[in-house]
């Protein structure tokens, strides 16, 4: 497949599987972070990790925009949803996320909330202009990735003077998420030596917000693709730099991502968002000036003034280690209910949500390291 | 129930009529919808007796029963439609105990307002499948819903067969060693009904593979009698018929991703959609686990045969004590094959 093909081929990938192994000299452990869910995946799928040498080992980020959003939040859709007569529309994996008490969108929907299933806000605004007398709420997640298309929506329900279209608006961005996760060196023998930076955000943002970052924290962020060789590359470009000794905002996605990023997408959103002061992540905590609120001028199209919605701070389950995993503090295997309890079929943490997740992934591709080989033949 | 006893004068409208109700009351809309359209296209002599129930005399040897609903959307689609696929889902089903079939019979749920062309155009379509793959359908029933309570058709057929004697083939019996082979490309059916109702398109139109398999089994088990599993990996696709072997046989698996082919448009709808053709269902290709000594012989047959063209020997049977179906991804890794998580894709046969 063409376009495709390239990115996954085998005699390429051991052509950098020996440069990357030639690179990870010394007995030093190099700990890279890949910072999306995009990326968690792709490392998975393929067994990429199987390339790397022993002393190279990647960190799952907090880049799974279904991971990061804290349970008060669902708290807040769910009971919007169940104390309402509307239409709450989000994405298929917040369903299943768990909330308060064990509840979940799904639940609420099983019983009797109106809870539909989306694959873009597009779908939401088609459904409010389809159904003029029934208030529909889009419950907006994501990053810099999905935040251009809400804000798109708002305006353009500005434009058709939909009167019962409105936004829950919980975009985060990502900058103020990685100069958190570097400014705590929380890692059992020290930090993140280096960033896999995310692609599709940085298609949107460009790569200089990372600039910063690197320079204050001393880390160098390479911006990657998503297919195979991608990973590959970016490892090498992150091992070189800081065998170096250099921490700079490296692009390897050059084929999407560019240093400006998607200007009119960035209008768009500074059109229709304003920053919040604060936003709470799972896992990290309030984080300043790391999500989006949509700005009064729209403030007809915001959930939030329209139904009062206040957020309180809800604890996740006290077994679920979602938080210091997103934290990269531990691996899923650390958690004491991966795969006993909590499972993709019965999720107690968001990690184990969405495909995205550092759980999930584990889980579906990768828990046959966990313990070794029991083969008795062949 | 009372029914509305109609004048069975006029013949049934199949240019511009729908189904009614009454053509599921038992009463004479039923009987006429019964000899001008079930009898018409499936004629033979069970269902000419017009009885309840067909009675009918098997070979002697162990037989097999199956059962499958369909529920497919939309109800034509580029290969086939559901009057094809609910014959050819549920001979396979039989066919895949190394079974000869021999009868089907077909249950039918209707849906008030649905055209009577369309109706026809499924039936004739199950009649010609039926036809050509040796099967009579002898009995059926047909019942009628509210317009709203359906859509459109619900198709559940039932067939028997007769496993001819020697043949011992069950998901249990994978022994660590054994070969996996495909009889060809897989994940055609479920990105066929995808794209066509994403109406995505990749050059060339992707077609459903639906198919009856049980000729090819034929030939398979001609060339090695000792088969030990057969299945068609439909709905959840060859990962799941493989960790289904994996828990009943108690073994694991590892597959080579490089040798299971895929065809160029299917990875790149899957690409597009966000699926893995592991995972996406075929109705029209079969898994065989034989002893490695017999693999060559089976795949040479397969490939003899217009079904097994592009069969390929894809992994081999471990001993892994966790039932894990790993891969060796093409790209040089390893992941594993988990059962699916949630649902793929909806409505799909």
């Amino acid at each position: 497949m063409k376009h495709v093909d390239e990115y996954r081929d085998r005699s390429l990938a051991l052509v950098l599987a020996e440069k990357i192994a030639r690179a990870a000299h010394g007995r030093r452990q190099y700990k890279l972070m890949e910072f999306c869910g995009g990326h968690t995946h792709a490392i998975s799928r393929y067994g990429i990790t199987d390339l790397l040498p022993k002393n190279v080992d990647m960190i799952h980020g907090p880049g799974c925009p279904v991971c990061v959003l804290p349970t008060g939040r669902i708290d807040n859709a769910i009971e919007l949803a169940a104390g309402n007569p509307l239409t709450l529309c989000t994405y298929a994996d917040m369903l299943r996320v768990p909330a308060s008490g064990r509840s979940s969108l799904m639940q609420a929907k099983a019983r009797g909330a109106d809870v539909r299933m989306v694959y873009s806000v597009a779908d939401a605004l088609r459904l409010a202009q389809e159904h003029p007398g029934r208030e529909t709420v889009f419950f907006a997640i994501g990053f810099e990735t999905t935040a251009p298309s809400t804000a798109l929506a708002i305006r353009t329900a500005e434009r058709l003077q939909l009167k019962n279209f409105s936004v829950f608006c919980n975009h985060v961005r990502t900058p103020p998420a990685m100069a958190e996760i570097l400014r705590a060196p929380q890692l059992p023998g020290g930090g993140v030596d280096g960033v896999v930076g995310p692609g599709h955000v940085s298609c949107v943002i460009g790569s200089r917000p990372y600039e910063q970052v690197a320079e204050k924290y001393r880390r160098p962020v390479v911006i990657a693709g998503f297919e195979p060789l991608d990973v590959m590359q970016t490892v090498l470009m992150l091992l070189r730099q800081i065998n170096q000794n250099r921490h700079e905002v490296e692009n390897e996605y050059t084929r999407a991502v560019t240093r400006e990023g998607n200007t009119k997408a960035q209008e768009l959103m500074e059109e229709v968002f304003e920053l919040r002061r604060s936003f709470e992540w799972r896992g990290l905590g309030e984080i300043a000036h790391s999500a989006y609120r949509i700005r009064p001028g729209y403030g007809r199209f915001d959930a939030e003034r329209r139904y009062g919605i206040a957020y309180r701070r809800a604890a996740d389950n006290k077994a679920c280690e979602c938080g210091a995993i997103l934290r990269g503090e531990k691996a899923p295997r650390d958690c004491r209910v991966f795969g006993t309890v909590c499972t993709p079929e019965n999720p107690l943490g968001a990690c184990m949500v969405s495909s995205e997740g550092a759980c999930a992934a584990h889980y579906s591709y990768g828990r046959f390291r966990e313990t070794a080989m029991a083969e008795t033949a062949v | 129930m009372k029914t509305m006893m109609r004048s069975h004068g006029q013949p049934l409208d199949f240019k511009g009529g729908c189904v009614e109700l009454s053509h599921g009351a038992g009463g004479r809309a039923m009987a006429q919808l019964i000899e001008e359209l079930f009898v018409q296209a499936f004629d033979n002599e069970w269902l000419r007796q017009m009885n309840d129930n067909a009675c009918f005399a098997v070979p002697a040897g162990r037989m097999v029963m199956s059962s499958d609903s369909h529920v497919v959307s939309p109800l034509f689609f580029p290969g086939g439609d559901i009057g094809s696929l609910s014959v050819h889902g549920t001979i396979n089903d039989v066919a895949m105990a190394g079974a000869r079939p021999l009868y089907l019979a077909a249950g039918f749920i209707l849906e008030e307002g649905f055209p009577l062309a369309q109706l026809k155009r499924i039936v004739e379509s199950m009649a010609g499948a039926a036809q050509e793959a040796g099967v009579a359908v002898v009995t059926g029933d047909t019942k009628v819903v509210e317009r709203g309570k359906g859509d459109g058709v619900f198709i559940t057929t039932t067939g028997v067969g007769v496993v001819p004697p020697g043949v011992e083939i069950s998901g249990d019996r994978a022994r660590p060693g054994d070969r996996v082979v495909v009889s060809g490309t897989i994940g055609d059916h479920g990105v066929a009904i995808m794209s066509f109702r994403e109406s995505l398109s990749f050059g060339t139109v992707i077609r459903s593979d639906t198919a009856a398999l049980h000729g090819l089994v034929a030939a398979m088990l001609q060339a090695v009698p000792g088969i030990r599993c057969l299945r068609d990996p439909t709905r959840g696709g060859l990962a799941t018929t493989l960790n289904e072997f994996a828990r009943q046989s108690g073994v694991g698996f590892r597959l080579q991703e490089s040798a299971i082919p895929v065809r160029t448009q299917v990875s790149a709808a899957c690409e597009l959609l966000g699926l893995d053709p592991l995972y996406v269902a075929n109705e029209g290709k079969l898994v065989a686990v034989c002893a490695p000594e017999d693999a060559a012989r089976l795949v040479a047959a397969m490939r003899a045969h217009p079904l097994g063209r592009e069969a390929a020997e894809i992994g081999e049977v471990t001993g892994d004590a966790r039932h894990f179906v790993q891969m060796q991804t093409a790209f040089g890794g390893t992941r594993m094959v988990d059962w699916l998580a949630g649902e793929q894709l909806p409505r799909i046969c």
